[in-house]
């Protein structure tokens, strides 16, 4: 799930200010808490009546759609609606709000939430967590299945670091539990403290370097193919 | 791995088979180095004090850069600096450029170190780097001064790197065992000795320093000396893994408030207090561990050197 949470009201108040009619669009994808119909209609009634406290009126309506990054999905079902709007508000993560200005390059449209990590809300806890920063270089075969990225504040190789506290992390004030004292239990469960022990080398950022960019072809194995074509280039 | 030459005067003395004893400077928020200075003639007074380590941005706070003072004490106080470089603010090139410059400014020890995060310090909006860790940085600075190239393999010109390094080790932690395993992958990369955080209990530490001989590698035991009631309270409450024992800390409070107004009173309390609890830990850890000496971490708490150390003998 990607983990998301609402902006502040008036922020999002401040963006859509110079406009008179805003669609607000949900979106049923990946979202995490929700951000659907009800909390497009919500978002929308909050506005109005913070409009109201300055004498303007504003007019809304409340879409959802499947997936805000599926440039397919926003042509076919946000684009008609948007046409009779002066600019769009987001209740996606920032993929769709950046689809929805892509595909609909006529309008604005603007982001309600902030976009946070990829995590998870586990059950019977009462928060999310991350679990994985999408860093393009996965370790987690080494370390039992726990990513010492996403789940160590310091994005340590080799840890656990003097800020571990009884098995709790410096940041965050002890309350989240340490990464590396996670997996040193998991390995130790499984006998396999060999791969605790194994010193890991420094991580190559070359594959999380932003805008990420990879080509499809390698996927498909069509290498050849394009290699041709430099060679012709060339 | 062959050993590496003893560079400095922290690892000569200590080849030497001396019980060594290193000293803490702090750097703050400031631009006036004389009380650091000062704190640095009196290590060197003492004869006992081989070298003085200056901190990195202890608990993520925004300090001045250790790398001038540790070179300003060794040319005007004549005392060798443990230079501490934390992997919190600097990416791989930064934490080359500074070893070359500190190498060319005749540093002689480095401390690596993880650094505390800057959601603990005085700049929570920062962000922190933490390119490589600090146990990757002990490989870097092996590759540096061993083989004479970067982290990359591409030649330094102009001479050798002549430094030795070490890293730090928690004798609190708790789970010990990834501890340990830690410092065993910091070894594996070639430290030359082993600065631990401070020990207040004195059966943990022995514990932890009979863990650490399997690696064969010098061990400084971290001791604390409490200057007040204040900074015990501090230390206790606020530096990770830290907990001073209660009784310390009550009878501490107890000397501040029996010498109220009576600036020399107190001093001489709390003197008290911390000779007569740190003078027989440290022996105990002379007389039956392994342990190549004691990082005395007296930050501005010069005057309990003389009384602490007398019992030791000279060889600065």
């Amino acid at each position: 799930m990607i983990i998301t949470q609402l902006k502040d009201i008036d922020e999002i108040y401040d963006m859509i200010k110079p406009y008179d009619k805003i669609l607000i669009a949900g979106c049923d994808g990946c979202c995490q808490p929700p951000r659907s119909l009800n909390e497009a209609k919500m978002l929308g009634q909050l506005l109005e009546l913070k409009a109201r406290t300055e004498s303007k009126s504003l007019k809304w309506k409340a879409i959802t759609v499947l997936r805000q990054c599926d440039d397919r999905i926003v042509a076919t079902t946000v684009k008609p609606h948007a046409e009779n709007y002066d600019a769009i508000l987001s209740l996606a993560c920032g993929l769709g709000v950046v689809m929805l200005n892509k595909v609909i390059d006529d309008k604005l449209a603007f982001p309600a939430q902030n976009s946070h990590f990829g995590g998870v809300q586990n059950n019977g806890e009462n928060y999310f967590i991350e679990y994985c920063e999408e860093c393009g270089d996965c370790v987690i075969a080494e370390t039992g299945g726990i990513c010492p990225r996403a789940g160590c504040a310091k994005h340590l190789s080799n840890g656990p670091c003097g800020g571990m506290v009884d098995g709790m992390c410096e940041v965050g004030g002890y309350t989240i539990p340490c990464a590396w004292v996670r997996i040193y239990e998991r390995l130790k469960k499984f006998n396999r403290l060999d791969l605790f022990k194994k010193y890991r080398p420094p991580r190559d950022y070359r594959t999380s370097t932003s805008p990420g960019y990879i080509p499809i072809y390698k996927e498909y194995g069509n290498e050849e193919e394009e290699e041709q074509k430099e060679e012709a280039k060339a | 791995m062959a050993k590496r030459p003893a560079y400095s005067q922290l690892c000569k003395a200590i080849e030497e088979g001396h019980f060594v004893f290193t000293g803490e400077l702090e750097p703050k928020k400031i631009l006036d180095l004389s009380e650091i200075f000062h704190s640095a003639e009196e290590m060197k007074k003492t004869g006992r004090i081989v070298a003085a380590n200056v901190t990195d941005g202890p608990q993520g706070d925004a300090y001045m850069s250790s790398l001038v003072p540790s070179y300003l004490i060794q040319e005007k106080v004549g005392i060798e600096a443990v230079w501490q470089v934390t992997v919190r603010d600097r990416n791989r090139v930064a934490l080359f450029g500074d070893v070359v410059a500190g190498a060319v400014l005749g540093l002689k020890n480095i401390l690596t170190l993880t650094g505390d995060h800057t959601a603990l310090g005085d700049h929570k909006k920062g962000r922190a780097v933490y390119d490589i860790d600090s146990t990757q940085f002990c490989e870097m600075l092996s590759i540096m001064i061993d083989e004479g190239t970067d982290y990359e393999g591409n030649e330094l010109e102009g001479g050798k790197i002549e430094m030795n390094f070490g890293c730090v080790a928690n004798p609190n932690s708790n789970p010990r065992e990834p501890e340990i395993l830690k410092v065993g992958r910091k070894v594996e990369q070639g430290v030359d000795f082993i600065q631990t955080q401070t020990a207040f209990d004195i059966d943990e530490a022995k514990d932890f320093l009979k863990e650490l001989e399997q690696f064969n590698v010098s061990v400084l035991l971290g001791v604390f000396p409490l200057k007040s009631y204040g900074i015990a309270w501090y230390f206790d409450k606020f530096i990770p893994g830290v907990s001073v024992p209660k009784d310390l800390l009550k009878a501490l409070k107890k000397a501040e408030k029996d010498n109220k107004g009576n600036k020399q009173g107190k001093y001489a309390a709390l003197d008290k207090i911390n000779i007569e609890f740190f003078n027989p830990f440290i022996e105990e850890i002379k007389k039956t561990t392994k342990a190549a000496g004691i990082h005395c971490m007296a930050v501005e708490y010069e005057r309990l050197f003389e009384p602490l150390l007398k019992k030791y003998p000279k060889y600065v």
